[in-house]
């Protein structure tokens, strides 16, 4: 099945954050690719979900059992870097 | 947990009725199978595709597409559970038997690896893989693996959760200590026993 | 719910009073939750599908067959049933009328949900800003709104054209197909008068789409996208 993007799992990260996180920016610290949450690729599976770099599709963001873990992708710390 | 709401009228899918003795506990019967994977669909081609045994053994093995299809096949019916509670039943699959791979092969290692194009992994028990109850197969339903489900071969472990199953195998990798493999390090249990409703670390 | 309206022979849209509702952005989506009396759960995403200033919230089902959800909302819920849901949510794929530059939005199928709240928010907001609408479907039968966006299409301010990938009436002077390089070249603002864009659709057609803007001049950051599932939820 095609992939979604960040947007698809929008509704799970406010629940884990209690905030918008679509709209950050943060950086693959695989390859480097800035790109914002919603920009992610995101793909479906039993367990959970993983949302992946466009550049390079390492992992950035795995979904599971109510949580949501930032793995190889780094958040901007507080302040500007987000998308408008 | 409490649920005061109840969709007026809501059934979800038309339960199929089925023999309730084949579908372990918390499950729905389905005759869909949906696509489900942690990333992009990788495509090998035939003529890289390769298949290893290796880790704490006494010699690797390796076998390319053309030698892992000369290799005796079997034909097993299954049915399978996914941990998203949709169990399919009667699942027709061809493939290598695992015991046949693992032949000859002298190991201290008490666990398996699977590897995966994509970089997916999934950790069981050798004993949850031996003794008939494990496939690299190739063919779903009479026809090759389609890439989204997995081919062009996968791991076929069906009686545990369908997580297990890897798609995309590319090798086993015989551990000594069971070490958590993708869904395992985020907190899906180690050997995932649908019977057992084994879904998640700490049962 | 409080009434449904059918909009396409497969879509309908699904009326909603909620109580204590905050507003939303056009663009955003809610979260739909059903339980079965069993404690069977599904849940799916739903663009809004009304503009921030409409009296109702709306949604806009297309009816898969083989769906779980989908049915359900088009062909079960009466009026006075109630429907758990989460939201609004999302702050990426949004468009107000504050926003300079003119607007630029593509959809394919019922990709159009979102961007009609966008539309309608347009309207509302006494048209700010030019806007060029270009809407990818089967067929005339199955585009959604397509009454509506043809009468917005009166206004000098907005451009609408429409693309038929499978069948198309005869003498059908629009686009036939799928939409190509020459389609947005022609119909989509070019690259210089710098629009903002939002693309949405199933992952292939915003793919697709995303990669021709990019091939004729657009810049990436420009583009914003929502890809849909092959449920087109």
């Amino acid at each position: 099945m095609d992939a979604l993007d960040g947007n698809a799992i929008a509704g799970e990260l406010f629940a884990a954050f209690g905030h918008e996180m679509t709209t950050v920016v943060g950086t693959c610290t695989s390859c480097g690719a800035r790109s914002a949450i919603a920009e992610l690729p995101v793909h479906v599976s039993g367990p959970g979900t993983v949302a992946r770099c466009p550049g390079c599709a390492s992992v950035a963001i795995v979904l599971a059992r109510g949580t949501a873990r930032f793995s190889g992708y780094e958040l901007p710390s507080p302040g500007p870097g987000e998308a408008e | 947990m409490a649920r005061d709401h109840i969709s007026h009228g809501f059934t979800g899918r038309r339960r199929e009725s089925g023999d309730p003795a084949r579908i372990p506990p918390g499950q729905y019967l389905t005759r869909d199978f949906p696509v489900l994977s942690a990333g992009p669909t990788p495509h090998t081609s035939l003529d890289e595709w390769t298949f290893t045994i290796d880790g704490a053994v006494d010699a690797a093995r390796t076998w390319t597409w053309k030698e892992f299809l000369a290799l005796p096949h079997e034909a097993p019916t299954v049915d399978i559970h996914c941990v998203t509670k949709w169990s399919k039943l009667d699942t027709r699959w061809r493939g290598v038997s695992v015991d046949t791979l693992l032949e000859d092969v002298d190991t201290a290692g008490e666990y398996v690896t699977a590897r995966c194009d994509g970089g997916y992994t999934t950790n069981l028990a050798l004993e949850d893989v031996t003794e008939g109850k494990a496939w690299i197969v190739f063919e779903y339903d009479g026809e090759p693996l389609d890439p989204e489900h997995g081919g062009p071969a996968r791991l076929l472990v069906p009686h545990l959760y369908f997580w297990k199953s890897a798609k995309w195998v590319r090798g086993l990798a015989l551990t000594v200590d069971d070490e958590p493999g993708f869904w395992e390090t985020y907190g899906y249990h180690n050997r995932g026993d649908p019977w057992l409703e084994q879904r998640y670390q700490g049962g | 719910m409080v009434e449904r309206v059918a909009e396409t022979a497969r879509a309908k849209s699904v009326l909603l009073d909620l109580p204590g509702w905050p507003g939303h952005r056009a663009g955003q989506h809610v979260d739909i939750r059903l339980t079965a009396e069993d404690g069977y759960q599904a849940q799916r995403s739903y663009s809004i599908a009304s503009g921030p200033e409409d009296d109702r919230l709306a949604l806009t089902i297309e009816r898969l067959d083989d769906g779980e959800v989908s049915p359900y909302l088009t062909d079960v819920l009466e009026p006075g049933d109630e429907l758990e849901l989460r939201g609004p949510i999302g702050g990426y794929f949004v468009w107000e009328a504050s926003l300079p530059g003119p607007l630029q939005l593509i959809a394919g199928g019922s990709g159009i949900v979102p961007l009609r709240a966008m539309l309608r928010h347009w309207v509302a907001a006494d048209r700010p800003v030019a806007a060029r609408v270009l809407y990818s479907a089967r067929s005339l039968d199955e585009a959604i709104y397509r009454d509506e966006l043809l009468g917005l299409a009166a206004y000098d301010e907005l451009d609408v054209r429409i693309a038929l990938t499978r069948a198309w009436p005869a003498g059908w002077t629009g686009h036939r197909g799928r939409i190509d390089r020459a389609l947005v070249d022609a119909a989509a603002w070019p690259p210089q008068e710098r629009p903002r864009i939002y693309v949405c659709g199933p992952t292939a057609f915003v793919e697709a789409a995303a990669e021709l803007l990019v091939e004729s001049g657009h810049r990436p950051d420009s583009i914003k996208t929502e890809r849909f599932g092959p449920t087109g939820g």
